[in-house]
């Protein structure tokens, strides 16, 4: 029952529609099953499987509009969950930004789903705890790691003639290695639709080599310093800032992404938000694209509206924001959905490349506890973590104690000395980052 | 790890709600519905325990749970969303060859409950061929049928929501008419209704509430935007919270107001909407070092990050290594009786049972009996928090307390306990710790908060921040965060306020392991001094 084919979706969604009275009804119908495997002190500590199907029908009486969901599927629960949601709407107050559901919509090829990931067994999970623990144990390194699986899918249906369906898998796994003194400590983290991708042994080696390279670190100050972002502490940056990018709170005056007209310019004509306008270095280029191979996305959103690739910057320049139905007709602009991922567009050097082409800076594997500290010029605070190494003459020389950090990514994206190639991150695909004057303002004698 | 930004609201529907509420959405009515019969969950609590013990379990517990939330966010003058969820279903954990092993399911039919307990003896055994050292439970006595419940004067649930929906309303407008151009607030309402059943005899039926009221408004500027969080705190109460009464207001001279056990949040929105219009035009702060005066509802947070999470023994012991990380406070340093975790007048103790609180429950989610202990006595560490299976690593015979799981589906394990700071004997006020400073900053409300994966270096921002000079606030100024390291920090306290200016703020999601677990903990403190704190600029060009 947990996973259902596009056919039993589309019989199931017809029959709860026929139970409307209202002037329309959407339905989202949501399952998903997987399981996972954590570890601690080189030994399994937990270990479980979840499986859920949600149905939650949306009706709408004018502009008011009521939400239920259900997890039983006979057909008196049906009929109950469409009244369900009829009395709430009739309950709702009256919502001024009320905009009516789209109708029947085409969709692009959908690549989300891999097979392999959705037979992954209970024996798999084990057999990666045991790819980190095995080799931890032979080297006195004490391993920490987490591994969960999900296949979902995802149906949408309603009373204008749209249906979509969608299935999907994900694979995340990650693990920290420290040494036993605790005075060294790696971490690596992976994240595919498709399994077959992930090398859990080799993952691990990853974490292994960086715990033993980590121990005696040196101190350094404080400062600005040219750094090279590993893609898994770029991604925390890059991400939270796209999280931000959206053009309401840009119109209205509080966000990064608000124009605030200069003085002599006529504040009630000049534009209210940074669309069309430079903001980073030209070689900045980041787009949402479903269809791509190594971090497809659906190719709809949950109310069903197509997505398809779009620009967000094109050549430092703002391309697109992401703004609601209701947002985009008051404005006068298209509708352009948020797309849940986000592709960075990298450059031609590898890491070590970059390495070997610095001078003087400092290697990071990951930040750590990001925090805004003002949200009008994304500055934020962290600390690096796991793995933090000084770079002199094109070679790494020595671990060195974490900092905390007090950057903003829009500066980050004005300092780029190189960017490698892009690898998949927790969806997004990000490349590692050569950074100029990236500022850390403390140390932290964290391990 | 606090996990307000958890919270993640998009459009209107449950197609744009994502939070850390579990379940299926029901009318505000069923939320009232009468829980499950108590001789009926006994019932079937013992299916699970006599199926578990009867596929080789040395040990059982069963948790019936039906989780209930209520959810209403406005924006200036419209409604959101407003949402009510419960999940109902039973949680099954079995030690069996020495081992842990955990199932749950929300079909509580008698033949779904055996069968899940089976599974959880099933999910054990096959785990026990890692297992490298068999799980040593502290003894439990069990406590036959017991009750407990939240000391609630007005169920929140049982207020109409077109009262919860005005207050909203109200609190929007009273911020608007005085200052902010745009503003969000929210109230989460939490019931759960959980029964323990265990192998050691003990059938618990408890009945749990919380609330929160949180509002965030903001003031376009000529230069940019300002923003103001409410000071209210999420709190262990019903409807009665939001009484605002006088008797419950703290007053500091030249500052803001602060809330006790009461909260006028029409009165927080319009000083918030005042407030920020002083922000637009107010001074940014010259960094460097400052005597720090921390109102409670900014310095709960501190304790949270700096006190509370270092000194769970999981994250001691390596556990949450892969995620939120390890901790400085290593056993060692607690073994020499000697760790100076603060100065002599700091004093922070754990408390499950303060009435008001977050954490306050009668018994934890493995049947203990909750309690007070201390954990740093006149400066020195000298205790964790710890659950059943781990206080043996102590040397210790008694569980502290500590589990917890955040739903039926999810197996508990240990949890941050309510860890507060006691007041100075003496009972002094706010303003008494502010005259002596001679260069200071008074800071209000929570705001930006970072801290390192030992729980060494951290940062935080606040809500409001006052300049402090000749022992008196002068000015509101803007771009604070202090930045120190724990142990320095906390030997830097020079002054407490008294019992009369003690305080409980909380954090309502705290999240911690993998598959990540939201719980809700309160901090009581006082208004506390802290001398020579490194204080930055966060304003920037960009």
């Amino acid at each position: 029952m947990t996973i259902l084919s596009e056919q039993t979706a589309k019989t199931l969604l017809t029959k709860v529609l026929k139970y409307s009275k209202a002037d329309s009804i959407e339905c989202n119908l949501d399952g998903n099953i997987g399981g996972n495997i954590r570890y601690a002190r080189n030994t399994v500590s937990t270990a479980g499987e979840e499986s859920d199907v949600v149905l939650a029908v949306q009706s709408t009486f004018g502009k008011r509009t009521g939400t239920a969901t259900i997890n039983e599927f006979d057909d008196a629960s049906l009929e109950k969950v469409v009244r369900r949601s009829e009395e709430l709407a009739k309950l709702a107050p009256e919502n001024e930004e009320f905009m009516p559901i789209f109708g029947k919509q085409e969709y692009e090829k959908s690549n989300t789903y891999f097979e392999s990931t959705a037979k992954v067994t209970p024996e798999d999970r084990a057999q990666a705890a045991q790819n980190s623990i095995a080799p931890s144990k032979k080297d006195k390194l004490v391993a920490a790691g987490f591994l969960e699986e999900t296949t979902r899918f995802s149906a949408i249906m309603n009373s204008a003639g749209l249906f979509a369906y969608n299935t999907s898998t994900n694979v995340d796994f990650s693990v920290t290695i420290r040494t036993e003194d605790g005075k060294g400590s790696g971490w690596v983290t992976r994240n595919y639709s498709d399994v077959k991708l992930l090398d859990t042994a080799k993952a691990s080696n990853i974490a292994i080599h960086k715990a033993k390279s980590s121990v005696d670190v040196k101190e350094m100050e404080p400062g600005k310093y040219t750094v090279i972002l590993e893609p898994a502490a770029s991604n925390t940056l890059i991400g939270n800032m796209m999280r931000s990018f959206a053009q309401r709170s840009a119109d209205e005056g509080r966000s990064f992404l608000s124009y605030k007209a200069k003085e002599g310019e006529d504040a009630t004509t000049a534009p209210k938000n940074k669309l069309g306008m430079k903001m980073f270095d030209e070689r900045v280029h980041i787009y949402s694209d479903p269809q791509h191979p190594i971090a497809p996305s659906a190719p709809f959103g949950g109310d069903g509206y197509p997505r398809k690739r779009m620009d967000w910057v094109k050549d430092g320049v703002i391309a697109n924001m992401p703004n609601t139905p209701y947002w985009a007709k008051k404005t006068g602009m298209p509708y352009i959905p948020q797309n849940g991922t986000f592709i960075m567009a990298g450059g031609n050097e590898s890491l070590e490349d970059m390495i070997k082409n610095t001078r003087r800076g400092v290697l990071v594997t990951r930040l750590w506890y990001i925090r805004a500290l003002d949200p009008q010029t994304l500055l934020y605070t962290g600390l690096t973590r796991d793995g933090t190494f000084y770079i002199e003459n094109g070679k790494i020389k020595y671990p060195i104690k974490n900092f905390r950090f007090n950057e903003s990514p829009i500066v980050m994206l004005n300092n780029i000395e190189a960017l490698g190639e892009s690898v998949r991150i927790e969806g997004d695909m990000v490349p590692p980052m050569k950074i100029r004057d990236f500022t850390f303002s403390s140390l932290s004698d964290a391990v | 790890m606090e996990r307000r930004d958890f919270i993640k609201l998009g459009g209107i529907g449950m197609g744009g709600l994502m939070l850390p509420m579990s379940g299926i959405a029901i009318s505000a009515e069923q939320l009232l519905d009468k829980p499950m019969d108590v001789a009926y969950k006994k019932k079937l609590a013992d299916i699970a325990l006599n199926a578990a013990k009867a596929k080789g379990a040395t040990y059982a517990d069963a948790r019936i749970g039906r989780y209930l939330n209520q959810f209403v966010r406005t924006n200036e003058n419209r409604v959101d969303n407003i949402v009510n969820t419960e999940s109902a279903g039973i949680g099954v954990r079995v030690i069996a060859n020495g081992t842990w092993g955990f199932a749950s399911t929300s079909n509580m039919t008698p033949d779904s409950v055996a069968k899940t307990a089976e599974r959880a003896v099933a999910v054990a055994i096959a785990n026990s061929k890692f297992q490298t050292t068999p799980v040593q439970l502290a003894p439990v006595k069990g406590v036959g049928e017991v009750s407990w419940q939240t000391p609630i004067k007005k169920n929140a649930m049982e207020i109409p929501i077109k009262d919860k929906v005005d207050l909203l309303l109200a609190v929007n407008a009273a911020a608007m008419e005085n200052g902010a151009n745009f503003i969000n607030s929210t109230l989460f309402l939490v019931n759960e209704q959980k029964y323990f059943a265990s192998t050691d005899g003990s059938y618990i039926d408890q009945d749990i509430h919380r609330l929160w009221a949180p509002f965030t408004a903001t003031a376009i500027g000529e230069k940019g935007f300002k923003q103001r969080s409410g000071l209210g705190n999420p709190v262990g109460m019903g409807f009665e919270y939001l009484d605002g009464l006088e008797k419950d207001k703290i007053h500091v001279t030249g500052a803001s107001v602060g809330y006790g056990n009461s909260y006028d949040i029409l009165e927080d929105a319009k000083l918030a909407g005042q407030q920020l219009k002083a922000k637009l035009k107010a001074k940014s702060v010259e960094p460097g070092k400052y005597d720090l005066v921390l109102d409670p509802a900014h310095l709960m947070l501190t304790i949270h990050e700096s006190v509370g999470h270092p000194l769970e023994l999981d994250r001691v012991l390596g556990y949450e290594a892969n995620y939120a990380g390890t901790s400085f406070a290593t056993l060692d340093k607690w073994q020499s009786g000697k760790f100076q975790y603060g100065s002599d007048i700091v004093n922070l103790f754990a408390d499950k049972t303060q009435d008001y609180s977050l954490g306050n429950v009668g018994y934890d989610d493995e049947g203990v009996k909750t309690k007070e202990w201390d954990l740093v006595k006149n400066g020195i560490l000298v205790n964790y928090q710890a659950t059943r299976d781990q206080v043996h690593m102590l040397g210790q015979k008694e569980s502290h307390g500590c589990s917890y799981s955040q739903s039926w589906k999810d197996v508990q394990f240990q949890r941050m306990s309510n860890v507060s700071l006691k007041p100075n004997e003496k009972d002094l006020s706010a303003d008494d710790v502010i005259k002596d400073v001679e260069k200071g900053i008074y800071i209000a409300g929570r705001g930006s908060f970072s801290i390192d994966q030992q729980r060494y270096n951290f940062q935080f921002g606040g809500q409001l921040f006052y300049e402090i000079k000749d022992g008196k606030i002068v000015d509101q100024i803007e771009d604070v965060a202090y930045q120190s390291n724990t142990q320095e920090f906390w030997n830097n306290c020079t002054q407490l306020a008294g019992k009369s200016d003690y305080r409980l703020g909380g954090s309502f999601f705290d999240g911690k392991g993998q598959p990540s677990q939201v719980s809700a903990v309160s901090h009581g403190c006082p208004t506390t001094r802290f001398n020579n704190i490194n204080v930055i600029n966060t304003a920037r060009n960009v």
